[in-house]
C-alpha cells in the first residue's frame, strides 16, 4: 500500500461495514432476524464469509457476528504526519470491506434487489442446467444481471482454473474509456480463455452497459459474466476465489490463511479497475489483494510494485492514454497483456492458427522433392534458427515480423535463405533455458502438414510442400506456430514470444554472426550442466497415485524414467508450482561421486519412498538402483552371461534375450522397488554419459530393441565416438540379429563385443 | 602528547548534549565526557595483554616471548579476559531473564501486586513452542507451567536448554556438532568463571569455544525467556508514536526518570502515576502532574510498549540530571553510573536504587519486591512529588524529536500482510529483488571515546542511502530515534530508492526500533523467520545481514556479538578491541582477534571484527552482503532498477486545477 492508498481504502472500509451495519439493523427490523438469507444454488451458504470465518450464515441475525468481526478489522487512518505502520492495516480493512460487502448483497438478496435489474437484457448461456425451473437467463430472471456464481458453473470451471485449461480470471470494475474499448478488451480475454467478470461504475456508466450496447453476448457461455453496476457485486468475483479453494483446493471452512494461500498460488485472478478509483474501489481492492490478486488500473493511482502479498506486483497504474500503441484498440491489448503478465497468468494457446492442418500426427511427414514448393536450409542456401531471452519490456508477443522477401519471389522448387529469430521473456525465463526452448522448434514446425523439418541450429533445413503453400501457408505461419507453441508447452517459462523471419541477405549475416556466437557460448555452457554443476536435483511424483512408495530423482543427466521430464522441466514445474510433484532436492554432502550418492538424494528417497528405500545411487544398476513406478520408456536389465545389459523399449512387442517380453518385465521392474539388476528408463538416458556410469556406462549395453536403435541412430552413433569406439552400435545385438542368450553370446563374440573384455559387473 | 580538549561539540552529535555539557562546565562539574578526556585508557588492558587472575600477578605481557607467571600465553590470557567478559555480560542479561521469569510465576500464583498477564496470546504462542498443554486450562495454569519450564532452564545441568529449540534446524544441528549447545544458562557462566580460573583451560581457541556456549545461553537462553515474558506479561509491542530527548521533560511537572533495564518497576510507575491519588498528590505538590521518562533500556522498554518518551540513551544520564528539573532518577539494573549520586548532589535530584542486586553508596534505596510492586511504585512517585519543591534553577533543551517504535516480530509479520496474511514473505521478496540490499542491527552503547551517536548516525544514515534496512535496539536505537530516522518521513527521504519503496509501501520507518539490548533476541528470531520463508538460504549465516555496534562499551555488547557470531551473523564493533593486541611491538599478539574473525567464520559462518573507522565499517557491512546476495544467486544490488512505487506523482497531479487533473487522473474518460 501506499499512505494515499491506505488512507482511502481505510476510509471506504469503514464506510461500507458502517452501510452494511446500517442495512442489517433495517432488515432485522423490517423482516426478523430468523430471515433466511442464502446466495441461490450454491452449497457455500455466503461462501467468502464461509471461508473466512468458518461460519455458516442461513439467517440475517447471524451476520451480526460477521459484521462485529468486520468492524474488529478496520483501522484509524493512517496520520498524515507521524504515521504508523498501514500495510497489514490496509488489508486487514480490506477483508472487512469483503465482509460487509457480501453481508450487503446478501440483504439485497432478502429484498429481492439481487441479482441486480437491467431491463431487457437476456444472459447467455447455461440456462436449463443451472436453473431447471425457469425459462431462460442463468439464473432464471429475464432483464436482470448474473449476479453470483451457481455451483455447477463453479465445478466446471473452477477445475479448469485449478488445472491450468483456464489460465485465469479478471474482475473488471469500472467503466472503459469508450464502448469500442470494452468491447476489445473483453474479446482479448476471450481469446485466451480468461473468464471475465463485470462490475461497478464509473458516474453511473458500468463496462456492462457498453457492451451490451455493443450488442456483446454476456453469460456463462461466453465467458463473460456481469454480477453487477457497482462495485459491492465484484464480491461475487471473491466468493468464486473463496469456493475454488474449498471445492478444489479441499480446504476447510474457516481456514482463511489457506485458502487465501491458495488463491494466491493457483488462481491466476486480477483486478481491472477501468477509469477513477474511489475510496471503495480503493477497500475492495485492498480485500482482493489479501487473496494475492494484483490490481491494475487504467488511471493514474499510487503504484505498489514491491512483492509478497501478491506474487508480483501488488498495485499497477497504467494511465490508458500513455500506453503505447497506434490506436485505442492497440492500447486495450497491451493493457491486457499487462494484466497478464503482473499477475503472472500463463496462457496456453491450444489451436496454432496456420492454413494447413496440425498436430503431432504430421511431425514424421516427408516432402519430397517433387512435392516441394520452396526450401530454406539444405545443400542450395542457408537456414538457421536461433532463440534468445529477452527482457519483458523489450519485445510484444505474439508480433511476427518477416524481414525481406516473401517465398512467392520465388520460383517453384526453388530455394531461399531462412533466419528464424525467436525472442522469448518471461519472469521465469533464465538464459539456460534458451537452448531447450530453441531444440523445441524441431518438433513445433514439424508439426503443420506439408512441412518438413531438419537439423537444428545453422544447419536446419526445411521443406514446404505445395499443398501447403497452395493452402496460403507462408513465411508469417513459422512464427504463429512458435507462439502457439512456446506458450502451450513452455507457458510456465515463457510470457512473451516475438518471432522475426529473415530472408534479407544482409540482416542473416548480421544474424547469423549473432547465433553462432550464442551457438559457441551455448556449447560450452551446456557441457556445464551436468550432475556435478548444479545444487540441486528434482524429485518428481506425478505418478505417485500409480506407486505411492516410487519417487524419481531427475538430474540433469539423467531424465525422469517417463522421458516426458528432463532436469529443466522439472526446474520449470517447480518455478510455476512450488508446492508440485516436482520439488529441488539439495544435493549437500556428495558421499560418492562414481555410483552416485548424495546425502541429500539419499534422505529424500528415505522420505519420498515412505522409508521403503533407504538409499539411491543415481548412476548403477547394480547397488540401490532407483525405483520405478510403471511409466518407464525402457528397461534395462541384467545379462549375466553377457557381462552387461539389455535394453528393451516399450514399443517392442519381441521376446527378449532375458526369455521374457517387455510387459512381463514391466511387472519386476515397477511397482516402486528396488530390484539390482533391474530398472525403468526414459530412453534419452542411455545416451547420458551418466549412464549406468557406475557399472561400466554404456559398452555395457549388448542388446537393444532394434526400433529403438533405429529411432535413436543418430544419438546412440554420438555415444559410440564419446565412448571412443566408433562401432560400437554395430557390435550391440538387437530383436533381429539374438532373440535368446545363446544367439546374443554368439553375437557378442564375433563382433568383438566390449562387454566381454570388461570387469565382472557382479 | 598534548591533551586536547574536545568542544561539547566534538562530544556529542546531539545538540541536547551539547547545551547540557556547556551547562555542566558553567556548574563546574564533570561528566562521563570530561572524565573519558581526563582517564587515558590502560593501553595494556586495552590489548588485552594484562592477566590479574590470581596473586602471582598482575602480569602485563608486552614483550615478544613474554609469558605470564605461571606460563599463560597471551593469546590465553586475552582469551580468558575475553571470555570472562562473555561471561560477565550474558549472566547480566540472563539473570534479568531469571527475574522475568520469577515474577511470571508470581503473577501466576496471584502474589504479585498489580501485575496480571496483559498478552495471553503470546502466552498460548509460546508455550505450544514448548509444547504446554493449552486445552481446558486457564491462563494462570499455563503460565505457571511456562514460568517453572523457564525457570528450570538456568538451573539445568544436563542435556540441551530448550530455547534453543528456536533456531533455525541447521543451526541447531551446528551447534550440536560443535558440542555449544549450552546445558543450562548458570552451568556454562559458572564454567566459564571456572575454565578462566589460574590453571585450567589454557587452550585459546577452546577457551573461546566455550565463550560461545556462554554466549548462546544468553541469546537463545535468558534474553530470549526475558524478552518472551516482558511481552506476555506487559503487551508484545506494537508501532505507537513516541517522543525522545531531553526536551520531554517538562518544566510544570514532577519528572521522574526511570534508568537501567527491567520493565518489572518500570511498568508499575507508569500504572501507578496515572493513579488519580498520585496525581492528585502530584497537584498538592504544586506541579500539573507526573512526567515519567526513561533513560538506556528501562526506556526502550516502556516507549516499545506505552509510548513513554525516552529522556536518552546511556550518556544521557548524567545529562538528565543536569537539567536541574529532575525530582527523582529511578535505577534498577546495569549501566547506571556511579557518578549519578555525586552529580545529583549538585541539584536536589533523588538517586533511588531499587534493585536488591544494586545499591549505590550515597543513594537513595527503596528496594522493589513484586509482591507489593504497586505500592512501592506509589512511595517511589509520593518521594519525587514531595522532592519536587526542592527544585533551583531549571535548564531544559529544547530539542526533541518523535519516532514510531514498537516492532517487535509479532508485529513485523502482521505488518508484512495483515490479520490474514501475515509472513515475511514481503520482506523475503524484497530483499531477493534487492529492493531491499540487506538488513543491518545496528545496537549497543554509548562511550565517550567516541562522539556521542555520530558512529551510529553515520553508520545508519550511510547504510539508508545503500537501501539497508535497519533494526535498532538499546542505546544505538535511541541515537536513530533523536535524529528523526524512526519517523515514516525517514523512509522517504534518507534512504535509496528500493527501501523507500517498501517504507512506503508498509508504512514503516527505515529503521525499525526492536525493543531494549536483551531484546536482540528479537532480531534473532527475525531472522530465524526469515530463512523459515524461504529464499534466504537454510541458516541465519546465509541472509545478506550484519550486526554493527559501533559505539559498544558494556560486557553484555561482547556477550551479544559472540551469541550473534555463533548464529551466524558478522558483527562489527566500534572503538577499540579488548583484545586488540600490539601487534606493532609484539608479534602475533593479535591471534586471538584473528581468531575471532577467521576462527569464527569457519566453525560458526559468523564472525567479530573490531574497527574504528565508521566508513570501513559501512564498507564491510556492504561488501558481507553482497557477498551473501552473491552466494544466495540473488541479482546484484542496482538502486536504479527501483523506485518507481508510491504516491508522488499522484500527490503532484492533485495540485493541478480540476480541469487538468480530471484529464490527467482520469486519461481513460473523454
Amino acid at each position: 500500500m501506499s499512505r494515499y492508498i491506505a488512507t482511502r481504502a481505510i476510509r471506504g472500509a469503514s464506510a461500507l461495514v458502517a452501510e452494511a451495519e446500517w442495512m442489517l439493523d433495517r432488515a432485522l427490523t423490517e423482516k426478523g432476524g430468523e430471515t433466511k438469507v442464502e446466495f441461490p444454488n450454491t452449497a457455500y451458504h455466503l461462501p467468502l464469509i464461509l471461508g473466512m470465518t468458518g461460519q455458516e450464515v442461513s439467517r440475517l441475525d447471524q451476520l451480526g457476528p460477521v459484521l462485529n468481526h468486520a468492524r474488529q478489522l478496520l483501522h484509524p487512518l493512517p496520520s498524515a504526519d507521524t504515521w504508523t505502520p498501514y500495510l497489514g492495516e490496509t488489508l486487514d480493512s480490506g477483508m472487512a470491506t469483503l465482509l460487509a460487502a457480501e453481508a450487503i448483497e446478501a440483504i439485497r438478496f432478502v429484498y429481492g434487489d439481487q441479482p441486480e435489474s437491467m431491463p431487457g437484457f437476456h444472459l447467455a448461456g447455461g440456462t436449463a442446467f443451472t436453473s431447471p425451473d425457469n425459462g431462460s437467463g442463468a439464473n432464471g430472471k429475464d432483464g436482470h444481471l448474473n449476479g453470483p456464481i451457481d455451483d455447477i458453473q463453479l465445478r466446471s470451471w473452477g477445475i479448469q482454473l485449478v488445472d491450468g485449461r483456464m489460465p485465469g480470471f479478471a474482475a473488471i470494475v469500472g467503466a472503459a474509456k469508450s464502448n469500442e474499448v470494452a468491447v476489445k478488451l473483453v474479446r482479448e480475454l476471450q481469446r485466451r480463455n480468461i473468464l471475465t467478470f463485470l462490475s461497478g461504475n464509473v458516474n453511473g456508466r458500468s463496462i456492462i452497459h457498453q457492451l451490451i450496447e455493443e450488442g456483446v453476448e454476456l453469460g456463462y457461455d461466453t465467458y463473460t459474466v456481469p454480477f453487477g453496476t457497482d462495485t459491492i457485486s465484484a464480491i461475487y468475483a471473491l466468493g468464486f476465489a473463496t469456493r475454488s479453494a474449498l471445492t478444489f483446493g479441499g480446504l476447510k471452512a474457516g481456514r482463511a490463511r489457506d485458502i487465501l494461500l491458495y488463491n494466491r498460488e493457483r488462481v491466476f485472478a486480477f483486478v481491472l479497475a477501468l477509469g477513477e478509483v474511489d475510496d471503495l474501489k480503493y477497500a475492495a481492492a485492498a480485500g482482493a489483494i489479501n487473496f494475492g490478486f494484483p490490481v491494475i488500473a487504467d488511471t493514474v493511482i499510487p503504484q505498489i510494485l514491491p512483492t509478497g502479498v501478491t506474487q508480483y506486483e501488488h498495485v499497477v497504474s497504467m494511465p490508458f492514454n500513455e500506453i503505447e500503441g497506434a490506436d485505442d484498440l492497440e492500447r486495450a491489448e497491451r493493457l491486457v497483456q499487462k494484466c497478464i503478465e503482473v499477475r503472472g497468468v500463463k496462457v496456453r494457446v491450444a489451436d496454432v492458427p496456420v492454413p494447413v492442418p496440425y498436430g503431432s500426427a504430421f511431425e514424421g511427414e516427408v516432402v519430397r522433392r517433387a512435392d516441394m514448393r520452396i526450401e530454406f536450409g539444405g545443400k542450395n542456401s542457408r537456414a538457421f534458427e536461433y532463440l534468445q531471452m529477452a527482457d519483458l519490456d523489450e519485445i510484444v508477443d505474439g508480433r511476427i515480423d518477416v524481414v525481406g522477401p516473401g517465398i512467392e519471389t520465388v520460383e517453384a522448387q526453388g530455394t531461399m535463405d531462412l533466419g528464424i529469430v525467436i525472442q522469448v521473456a518471461g519472469r521465469e525465463m533464465q538464459k539456460d533455458f534458451e537452448p531447450v526452448l530453441e531444440r523445441q522448434i524441431h518438433y513445433f514446425i514439424n508439426g503443420a502438414s506439408g512441412v518438413q523439418h531438419i537439423g537444428q541450429r545453422d544447419i536446419t533445413w526445411i521443406r514446404l510442400s505445395n499443398a501447403a503453400a497452395e493452402k496460403g501457408f507462408g513465411l508469417e505461419h513459422f512464427g504463429k506456430i512458435l507462439h502457439a507453441r512456446f506458450h502451450a508447452d513452455f507457458g510456465a517459462i515463457v510470457d512473451k514470444v516475438q518471432i522475426t523471419l529473415y530472408t534479407d541477405k544482409t540482416e542473416i549475416e548480421s544474424w547469423l554472426a549473432r547465433a553462432r556466437e550464442s551457438y559457441d557460448f551455448r556449447n560450452k555452457r551446456l557441457a556445464d550442466l551436468t550432475d556435478n554443476a548444479v545444487e540441486e536435483f528434482y524429485s518428481c511424483t506425478l505418478c505417485q497415485s500409480f506407486a505411492p512408495d516410487h519417487v524419481c530423482i531427475v538430474s540433469p543427466e539423467r531424465l525422469g524414467l517417463c522421458g516426458a521430464y528432463n532436469w529443466l522441466d522439472c526446474k520449470a514445474s517447480f518455478s510455476i508450482n512450488p508446492t508440485g510433484p516436482n520439488q529441488p532436492i539439495w544435493l549437500g554432502k556428495q558421499l560418492d561421486l562414481a555410483k552416485g550418492y548424495w546425502e541429500g538424494t539419499n534422505e529424500y528417497a528415505k522420505v519420498g519412498s515412505h522409508g521403503v528405500v533407504s538409499e539411491v545411487a543415481m548412476y548403477s544398476i547394480m547397488e540401490n538402483p532407483m525405483t520405478a513406478c510403471g511409466c518407464f520408456e525402457c528397461i534395462v536389465m541384467l545379462i549375466p552371461e553377457a557381462n552387461g545389459v539389455m535394453v528393451v523399449n516399450r514399443e517392442d512387442i519381441g521376446m527378449t534375450p532375458a526369455g521374457m517380453t517387455f510387459s512381463t518385465l514391466a511387472g519386476i521392474a515397477g511397482g516402486g522397488l528396488q530390484t539390482p539388476g533391474v530398472m525403468g528408463v526414459g530412453k534419452f538416458y542411455l545416451v547420458s554419459p551418466k549412464f549406468i556410469s557406475a557399472d561400466g556406462g554404456f559398452k555395457r549395453v549388448v542388446w537393444m530393441s532394434s526400433i529403438l536403435k533405429e529411432t535413436m541412430a543418430e544419438e546412440l552413433q554420438a555415444v559410440a565416438e564419446r565412448e571412443g569406439d566408433p562401432d560400437l552400435i554395430g557390435r550391440i545385438a538387437d530383436g533381429k540379429s539374438a532373440a535368446t542368450v545363446e544367439d546374443l553370446m554368439a553375437w557378442l563374440e564375433e563382433h568383438n563385443h566390449p562387454a566381454l573384455l570388461l570387469p565382472p559387473i557382479f | 602528547m598534548p591533551k586536547s580538549k574536545r568542544t561539547p561539540e566534538e562530544f556529542s552529535i546531539d545538540p541536547a548534549a551539547q547545551e547540557m555539557l556547556i551547562r555542566a562546565a558553567e556548574i563546574g562539574v564533570g561528566t562521563a565526557f570530561s572524565r573519558a578526556e581526563e582517564m587515558t585508557p590502560c593501553n595494556i588492558g586495552a590489548a588485552g595483554m594484562c592477566c590479574k587472575i590470581c596473586g602471582m600477578g598482575p602480569c602485563r605481557l608486552t614483550k615478544e616471548g613474554q609469558t605470564g607467571v605461571c606460563g599463560a600465553t597471551i593469546d590465553t590470557i586475552q582469551a580468558r579476559n575475553l571470555s570472562r567478559a562473555i561471561a560477565a555480560g550474558a549472566a547480566a542479561h540472563s539473570d534479568h531473564g531469571r527475574d522475568m521469569a520469577f515474577t511470571l510465576k508470581a503473577v501466576a500464583n496471584g502474589e504479585a501486586e498489580g501485575y496480571q498477564i496483559r498478552d495471553v496470546a503470546k502466552l498460548h504462542a509460546v508455550a505450544a513452542r514448548y509444547e504446554i498443554p493449552l486445552e481446558g486450562r486457564t491462563t494462570e495454569e499455563i503460565a505457571n507451567e511456562l514460568a517453572d519450564l523457564y525457570i528450570a532452564q538456568f538451573g539445568q545441568q544436563r542435556g540441551e536448554i530448550l530455547i534453543t529449540k528456536n533456531a533455525p534446524a541447521r543451526r541447531l544441528a551446528l551447534w550440536q556438532d560443535l558440542k555449544v549447545v549450552p546445558r543450562g544458562v548458570d552451568r556454562e557462566v559458572v564454567e566459564a568463571l571456572h575454565r578462566t580460573h589460574i590453571g585450567d583451560d589454557q587452550d585459546p581457541e577452546h577457551i573461546l569455544r566455550h565463550a560461545m556456549r556462554t554466549a548462546l545461553a544468553d541469546g537463545w537462553g535468558g534474553s530470549m525467556i526475558a524478552t518472551d515474558i516482558s511481552d506476555i506479561l506487559f503487551g508484545t509491542p506494537a508501532p505507537l508514536v513516541g517522543r525522545t530527548n531531553l526536551g520531554v521533560l517538562k518544566e510544570d511537572m514532577v519528572n521522574v526518570v526511570v534508568h537501567g533495564h527491567e520493565p518489572t518497576l518500570s511498568e508499575m510507575i507508569v500504572a501507578a502515576s496515572l493513579d488519580p491519588e498520585i496525581q492528585e498528590y502530584a497537584r498538592a505538590a504544586g506541579a500539573q502532574g507526573i512526567n515519567l521518562s526513561g533513560i538506556c533500556c528501562t526506556a526502550n522498554e516502556i516507549l516499545m510498549r506505552q509510548g513513554i518518551p525516552a529522556a536518552g540513551n546511556f550518556l544521557h544520564q548524567e545529562l538528565a540530571i543536569l537539567t536541574g528539573a529532575v525530582e527523582a532518577m529511578v535505577v534498577d539494573v546495569q549501566c547506571i553510573m556511579q557518578a549519578l549520586v555525586a552529580l545529583a548532589e549538585n541539584f536536589h535530584t533523588k538517586i533511588i536504587t531499587t534493585s536488591p542486586k544494586v545499591r549505590i553508596t550515597g543513594a537513595t534505596h527503596m528496594e522493589f519486591d513484586e509482591h507489593r510492586a504497586y505500592s512501592i511504585a506509589k512511595e517511589i512517585l509520593r518521594a519525587a512529588i514531595d522532592n519536587y519543591k526542592n527544585r533551583g534553577k531549571t535548564q531544559i533543551p529544547n530539542v526533541q524529536e518523535r519516532l514510531v517504535p514498537g516492532f517487535s516480530h509479532e508485529y513485523i509479520r502482521y505488518m508484512l500482510g495483515g490479520t490474514y496474511r501475515a509472513s515475511f514473505r514481503p520482506l523475503n521478496d524484497a530483499i531477493m529483488s534487492g529492493r531491499i540490499r540487506g538488513v543491518a542491527a545496528i545496537v549497543g552503547c554509548n562511550n565517550p571515546r567516541s562522539q556521542q551517536d555520530y558512529l551510529h548516525i553515520h553508520v545508519a544514515r550511510e547504510l539508508l542511502k545503500q537501501d539497508v534496512l535497519l533494526v535498532e535496539t538499546g542505546c544505538g536505537a535511541i541515537a536513530s530515534a533523536k535524529q528523526g530516522l524512526m519517523l515514516g518521513q525517514a523512509g522517504l527521504d534518507q534512504v535509496g530508492p528500493g527501501l523507500r519503496e517498501i517504507c512506503e509501501t508498509i508504512g514503516i520507518p527505515p529503521v525499525l526500533h526492536m525493543g531494549s539490548c536483551v531484546d536482540n533476541t528479537r532480531i534473532l528470531t527475525v531472522l530465524t523467520e526469515m530463512v523459515a520463508e524461504g529464499g534466504l538460504g537454510d541458516d541465519i549465516d546465509d541472509v545478506p545481514a550484519v550486526g554493527i555496534a559501533p559505539e559498544w562499551m558494556s560486557e553484555k555488547a561482547l556477550s551479544i556479538a559472540a551469541y550473534c557470531a555463533a548464529s551466524g551473523a558478522y558483527v562489527i564493533f566500534g572503538g577499540s578491541s579488548p583484545v586488540s593486541g600490539m601487534p606493532d611491538r609484539v608479534a602475533d599478539s593479535e591471534l586471538v582477534l584473528k581468531y575471532l574473525s577467521e576462527g569464527w567464520e569457519e566453525l560458526f559462518g559468523g564472525k567479530l571484527e573490531f574497527v574504528s573507522d565508521p566508513d570501513e565499517m559501512v564498507r564491510r557491512a556492504l561488501e558481507h552482503i553482497d557477498k551473501k546476495r552473491a552466494a544466495l544467486g540473488l541479482p546484484a544490488y542496482q538502486a536504479e532498477k527501483f523506485g518507481r512505487s508510491g504516491d508522488t506523482q499522484m500527490l503532484e497531479l492533485e495540485k493541478l486545477p480540476f480541469t487538468e487533473k480530471r484529464a490527467a487522473l482520469y486519461g481513460a474518460v473523454e
